[in-house]
């Protein structure tokens, strides 16, 4: 077993500032309305001398312009459920503690290789999405939340390296139970590997039994008892704005970054999305629905993205736009579009699949078909639409175009060959007993006409030989 | 002034320089028709580009001139899409000619979509060819489906009346199809090089078994083939195919 932890230090902030494109100062505030303090401080905002804990009133003694923003704390979770869902693209078994998320990458390492090469692939998709972290890996879930606790990038693949690893962790850091934390320094207990070492029967009588399991699961010898994270079947996600929108073009912003969350979501799932929702919240009228269908699953962020801004762009808002929510409840399967090693196309082509469904969908559904030859010879039944043709080539002449349905023809023309009798058909309602001709018209081009078999009168035209 | 100056010394002291068009890649699309490709500069069809055709009529010999470039691209990956054709094809006369029906896409459209569909096509690049017979198409929309064949690499012809020869026209080849049934083509346009002023005789005008004889002893042929068939195999299955098969193309 091999536990990766990415640890969160400010799901919070990273939350809000990935929604805004500029870094002005900004900090997170919380606390009662009337002694507000900074739970969370972003890095201009430190720089100007801005830190956790203080005053919002002294802080904004301090600098003249910054946005203070209320701490929600069920962002919190929510960034943490989706971050899951990205990092379920890893593995089955993804986890949650407090401000981090554990996945067991042993098994997912035929796929992606070795730890450090995972350990690049998970930094890049956190990266990417602009969230803070720090990494760690360990034999048990518990053992890489506190190494992700200590130090950047820290890894141990044995018990025995684990073991040593802990042993200079100081308590405080070792997010065992507060009360232990607090009265061990006392006792003079100030690392993990004096704790360990301790007679255990002593420490369950002064600290209870969850000492002990915290310890033993720490170092594996219990069972971590995690709840693993299972990706919902649907999308709700509400990003709220930080001002009013008025202007539509103001709006792409936020759902460049929805589609790309969209997207890295669907990887993490291995599934797609052919409809979803855009919502649009206004303070008093009701919310604006813009819906977005595809007409197969997609999962890529640029055609999420390019989708939903069509159908965007062509909305005229009423009032402005508080918030804006994205919300699919069906997400099917997908299927990546196979594509030849050697493709002679060119570099953006479409696929003729693509290619299709776009006609059908402006043309309708039965604008599109194929011709498949049949073996009966009568000229009404010998083709029909989207079938494979018979192995039978006619050794007889064709034409190469057909009239829907024969026509009287009375020119002057003149016969080059025929007749070819047809007399069949009549086991069914369409029974046929004609000559067919080959004739050349007085302009020249070649038709193929028939009459009642043995006259040669009252022609019909059934199609030319173009 | 007055003094004539000899146009080698003007070349010769690089005052005045000829222009050179682009080198044009030859005979990747060769036509079928040897003497076509003879005549012009590209050996072929204009690759990645718009050829017209202009006809008197239709049926003389428009699908004689291209089915020899269909049957050969239909044998590739990417399918040949036929918009909006004035008739249907005769699937079997198609294949007799060479043409792989698996590759031949169809789109049935309203005059107004034609010219739509047959850019989207073209431009999406994954069509060999696209032949359409717009009956309306100004300059300007035949202009938008040379750009998008030259976007996706693709060879698209535009089939219509001879009438709109008199007006000017973007296509790369512009070829006039007269005089059937031993068809002539006339070389109205072609890009890179001067037409040729002598019609090319479109060759091969399909023979017909017993063409010009009296066929009185044929007038009772029954039709062979059904009776073939229905001997080779049991009669109930083969009936019972056939019925099915008619109901559905009913439906």
């Amino acid at each position: 077993m091999l536990w990766a932890c990415l640890l969160l230090p400010q799901l919070a902030l990273d939350g809000v500032l990935r929604r805004r494109a500029d870094d002005s100062p900004l900090v997170l505030v919380d606390g009662a309305a009337n002694a507000r303090s900074i739970v969370a401080a972003n890095a201009s905002a430190r720089d100007a001398g801005l830190y956790i804990g203080q005053r919002l009133t002294a802080a904004q003694a301090l600098l003249a312009q910054f946005e203070a923003i209320p701490y929600d704390p069920s962002s919190v979770a929510r960034w943490q459920q989706f971050l899951a869902g990205v990092a379920y693209r890893y593995s089955s078994q993804v986890a949650l503690l407090p401000h981090a998320i554990v996945l067991e990458v042993s098994k997912s390492r035929s796929l992606f290789g070795a730890w450090a090469e995972m350990e690049r692939y998970l930094r890049h998709d956190f990266t990417a999405l602009g969230f803070r972290h720090h990494v760690a890996a360990a034999p048990t879930p518990h053992g890489a939340y506190v190494l992700a606790g200590i130090g950047e990038g820290l890894a141990v693949f044995t018990q025995e390296a684990l073991q040593r690893a802990l042993d200079d962790v100081p308590l405080s850091r070792s997010r065992l139970p507060a009360s232990a934390v607090d009265a061990l320094p006392r006792m003079g207990v100030r690392r993990l590997g004096q704790l360990l070492r301790m007679p255990r029967d002593g420490l369950q009588r002064r600290f209870g039994a969850e000492l002990l399991q915290a310890m033993d699961r720490l170092s594996g010898e219990r069972p971590a008892g995690l709840d693993l994270y299972l990706p919902p079947d649907a999308v709700d996600w509400r990003f709220e704005l930080s001002h009013e929108v008025e202007n539509v073009a103001a709006l792409m912003f936020p759902l460049k970054r929805m589609t790309t969350d969209l997207a890295a979501y669907l990887s993490g799932r291995d599934g797609g999305v052919q409809r979803f929702v855009l919502r649009l919240e206004h303070r008093d009228a009701e919310a604006t629905d813009v819906p977005v269908g595809m007409l197969s699953p997609e999962r890529s962020a640029d055609v999420l993205f390019d989708a939903a801004r069509g159908r965007l762009e062509r909305v005229q808002l009423s009032s402005p736009v508080l918030a804006l929510r994205l919300i699919a409840d069906d997400l099917p399967g997908f299927v990546p579009a196979g594509r030849d090693l050697f493709d002679e196309r060119p570099a953006n082509a479409l696929s003729f699949e693509q290619l299709r469904e776009r006609l059908r969908a402006r043309l309708g559904d039965r604008a599109v078909y194929r011709l498949g030859t049949t073996i009966d010879p009568r000229p009404e039944h010998s083709q029909r639409l989207d079938t494979h043709s018979q192995d039978f080539v006619e050794p007889r002449a064709r034409p190469t175009w057909l009239l829907k349905r024969p026509i009287p023809w009375r020119g002057p023309m003149q016969i080059l060959a025929g007749p070819e009798r047809m007399e069949t058909g009549w086991w069914d309602s369409d029974p046929m007993r004609r000559d067919y001709y080959v004739v050349e018209t007085a302009q020249g081009q070649r038709a193929w006409v028939f009459c009642a078999a043995g006259e040669q009168g009252g022609w019909m035209l059934q199609g030319w030989f173009a | 002034m007055g003094a004539v100056v000899a146009l080698s010394n003007l070349l010769d002291a690089r005052q005045v320089w000829r222009g050179h068009a682009a080198p044009l890649a030859d005979g990747e699309q060769p036509t079928g028709c040897a003497a076509l490709d003879a005549a012009l500069p590209t050996r072929g069809w204009p690759n990645a580009a718009l050829t017209e055709i202009l006809l008197p009529a239709d049926g003389v010999g428009e699908l004689r001139l291209l089915l020899p470039t269909l049957a050969r691209l239909t044998k590739g990956h990417r399918p040949v899409v036929l918009i909006a054709p004035p008739y249907a094809p005769c699937a079997m006369g198609w294949r007799q000619r060479g043409v792989d029906l698996q590759q031949l896409e169809i789109v049935d459209t309203e005059e107004k979509h034609v010219l739509w569909a047959a850019e989207q096509c073209l431009r999406s690049g994954s069509c060999a060819a696209v032949l359409t017979w717009p009956q309306q198409a100004d300059d300007r929309s035949l202009r938008r489906l040379q750009v998008a064949a030259d976007t996706g690499r693709a060879l698209a012809f535009v089939i219509r009346d001879r009438k709109h020869l008199t007006n000017a026209s973007p296509a790369s080849l512009r070829l006039e199809l007269d005089g059937a049934p031993n068809t002539l083509i006339r070389v109205r346009k072609c890009r890179g090089g001067n037409p040729p002023t002598q019609a090319i005789p479109l060759g091969h005008v399909q023979r017909f078994s017993g063409e010009g004889r009296q066929m009185a002893a044929a007038m009772h042929a029954v039709h062979q083939r059904v009776h073939g068939a229905a001997d080779a195999g049991p009669r109930g299955n083969y009936l019972q195919r056939h019925w099915v098969d008619s109901k559905q193309s009913e439906a």
